[in-house]
């Protein structure tokens, strides 16, 4: 769960990391007043989760009232890469001397944490690791004592922050790190943590990635996320429980098991097809949840064929089949479907398919089999009506 | 011989008084595993169908002499059981769980590194491990596997069973079929597999089933060139997922650059390791490799 920059910041304040005082607003007359409340000059910040606002003209300073205005009327509502604002956060503009780096995230490999942190900030860590990585000191912690106060000192000398800030970018990085543990975070990165011409170490951005399975430890932290910029059939399926990623494409697909949808998109898109979504329906076999993921991959209007990819172990196939003869009586898809069941109980399946003979339902035996007809029908089919 | 669990196997499951616990292990013991006890608290002295129930692991130790748990509670359970299960003496911990937050996985897997090096987790969110003739530990529907010499390790569970599935319809069977799991930080990764399918008389080849996200498939890749001998088939899910968005499975996303299908893939072909691009194709590789 990605968290916008306003949203990071509150998780950043509430683990003693100095922020600027700022406000999150949704209208210009709110940013208008928000602007004369922390004072200015401010900076007009557009709360998009995409890199690359800045360069897009989501990221203005007002000196005055009028330019806070006319900033906070063309920042909301912009595009920005696909993503709309609709969120603004006016800060107080922070003075810069330097620009530094630093994150905590989990690395898999180690499995351990890693603590980042670097001089060369604001810019491209990627590029900084890549181009000058010695300029990236990278730290595994030992996740089983966290980071201390010694480790962080050492990370900054290492990393040579300046020496009168030795101090403080070790209580950021242990703020930081305090984030990461207390929050269920699996990113707190902070580009740039500035050092202030008062010589104050502050974050002057935030980009913080939350354990969604540890959401039930911290009630305060479930309505973060971006939820109006996520794609509305994203947000339906989370609230009914659905493992739905939205894609592209025009070929819905279902299947059951995580791997084997990946696999199945993959071998779609390898027949010549785009698939539409991503949807694993897990166990779940019964008309209910059959005909609840149909109506999710069905609300998106791009779709013009729908592949349904079974392969039952612990899921009957023959279940799976009266699922679906349940929906197909409730709902009337308009697109073809392609249905292939293999495994426990998929002669059974077959033939109830076969008797219940659905209007524009098509058989077919294997996966590969399966992804040529239903990019075949895709083509065939024209946008539904 | 099989890997990790056979007619040795001594099972006792966390989570057995539950509705999937006591499926799944009923399930078990009729494939002919020996199951000989449960662990849930506050119901000790309980059976589920003759299958005694203690209230902690220590007793279960102490009466039953388990030696592999498989943990089937709610995530939020799930890391202490399997620590429990550990510190009482139980060597190799099975987790079919899904949806341990990360920051638990990690607190289990350095713990058990730390303090109980000679348990082995296999998991979270996995679906067990089948021994086919010998025992079932799991989820996995054991109607599709014989015994044979192919080793299996995958990170995804129905994926296992689609190639596993061809491969047995060409008349070939597995010796082990090990489930790794799909979460962030796994108890066990290819690399710990695929050390004990090359040490493995039984095993002859290993399909090994990967996806997007983490590294492990490339630090198999260069384990395969320096390690393993017998000939191993590879496939790689996820080549159309985009970047940042999380598949299904906790540990399936794309991070920037990485993790990608097609680096893992790449990794794996420039050792030699032969990847096929459809699960057919795996299957089909595999049984060519056999048959040879």
């Amino acid at each position: 769960m990605d968290l916008l920059e306003y949203q990071g910041k509150q998780l950043f304040a509430r683990h003693g990391l100095e922020v600027s005082p700022g406000k999150a607003v949704t209208t210009v007359e709110d940013a208008v007043t928000a602007a004369g409340e922390v004072g200015y000059p401010v900076v007009v910040k557009a709360q998009v989760l995409i890199g690359g606002r800045g360069k897009a003209g989501g990221v203005k300073l007002a000196d005055n009232e009028d330019e806070a205005r006319e900033h906070a009327g063309n920042i909301l509502g912009m595009d920005i890469h696909g993503h709309l604002v609709r969120t603004l956060w006016i800060e107080h503009a922070s003075d810069i001397a330097t620009e530094y780096y630093a994150s905590v995230l989990l690395d898999r490999s180690a499995k351990a944490p890693l603590v980042m942190f670097s001089i060369e900030g604001g810019v491209d860590i990627e590029e900084v690791a890549e181009q000058t990585p010695e300029k990236l000191i990278r730290h595994h912690v030992d996740a089983l004592k966290g980071l201390s106060r010694e480790e962080a000192v050492r990370i900054a000398t290492e990393g040579k922050a300046d020496a009168d800030v030795i101090e403080g970018v070790a209580d950021a990085l242990v703020a930081l790190y305090e984030v990461w543990i207390k929050e269920d975070a699996t990113l707190a990165e902070i580009n740039p943590l500035i050092v202030t011409p008062q010589r104050q170490v502050k974050a002057l951005d935030a980009k913080v990635s939350l354990d969604g399975n540890a959401l039930y430890r911290h009630p305060e932290n479930q309505d973060l996320s971006d939820t109006e910029n996520e794609d509305p059939i994203e947000v339906r399926a989370r609230e009914q429980g659905v493992q739905y990623v939205k894609l592209d494409g025009d070929i819905g697909i279902l299947g059951n098991g995580a791997g084997l949808v990946m696999s199945t998109l993959d071998v779609v898109a390898q027949a010549g097809g785009k698939p539409a979504n991503f949807l694993d329906a897990g166990g779940g076999s019964d008309a209910a949840k059959i005909k609840q993921a149909v109506e999710l991959i069905l609300e998106n209007e791009a779709v013009k064929a729908v592949l349904f990819n079974i392969f039952g172990g612990i899921t009957r196939c023959d279940e799976v089949a009266k699922g679906l003869i349940a929906a197909f009586g409730e709902i009337q898809p308009d697109v073809p479907f392609v249905v292939r069941l293999d495994g426990t109980n998929d002669v059974a399946g077959r033939e109830l398919l076969k008797e219940a003979s659905l209007p524009n339902v098509h058989p077919a035996r294997t996966m590969n089999e399966a992804a040529e007809l239903v990019v075949e029908l895709a083509a065939k089919s024209g946008a539904p009506a | 011989m099989a890997v990790l669990v056979d007619s040795d196997t001594r099972l006792a499951v966390a989570g057995v008084t539950g509705r999937e616990g006591s499926f799944h292990t009923l399930n078990n013991r009729a494939y002919g595993t020996n199951v000989v006890g449960g662990v849930t608290p506050g119901k000790g002295g309980q059976d589920v169908e003759g299958i005694p129930v203690f209230d902690d692991w220590a007793q279960a130790m102490e009466q039953a002499e388990p030696n592999t748990a498989m943990i089937f509670v709610p995530p939020r359970f799930a890391a202490d059981a399997i620590l429990e299960a550990a510190a009482a003496g139980v060597r190799l911990v099975i987790t079919i769980t899904e949806g341990i937050p990360a920051h638990d996985e990690l607190r289990v897997y350095n713990t058990l590194k730390r303090d109980y090096p000679g348990t082995r987790l296999i998991g979270p969110n996995c679906p067990g491990i089948l021994s086919p003739g010998k025992a079932n530990v799991g989820i996995i529907p054991a109607s599709f596997f014989k015994d044979g010499n192919v080793g299996v390790v995958s990170r995804s569970g129905t994926l296992t069973y689609q190639i596993g599935n061809e491969i047995a319809q060409a008349g070939f069977g597995c010796s082990s079929i090990v489930g790794i799991g799909g979460d962030p930080v796994p108890g066990s990764s290819f690399v710990d597999v695929l050390e004990l399918f090359q040490g493995d008389e039984q095993t002859e080849l290993i399909v090994l089933s990967g996806e997007i996200g983490g590294s492990a498939e490339e630090e198999a890749a260069e384990y395969i060139a320096e390690h393993v001998s017998k000939p191993v088939v590879a496939y790689i899910a996820g080549f159309t997922a985009p970047a940042g968005k999380q598949m299904g499975h906790a540990g399936a996303i794309v991070s920037g650059s990485a993790g990608t299908a097609a680096a893992k893939a790449q990794a794996l072909e420039a050792q030699g390791v032969r990847v096929g691009r459809t699960p057919t194709e795996v299957a089909e590789l595999a049984v060519q490799i056999l048959r040879a």
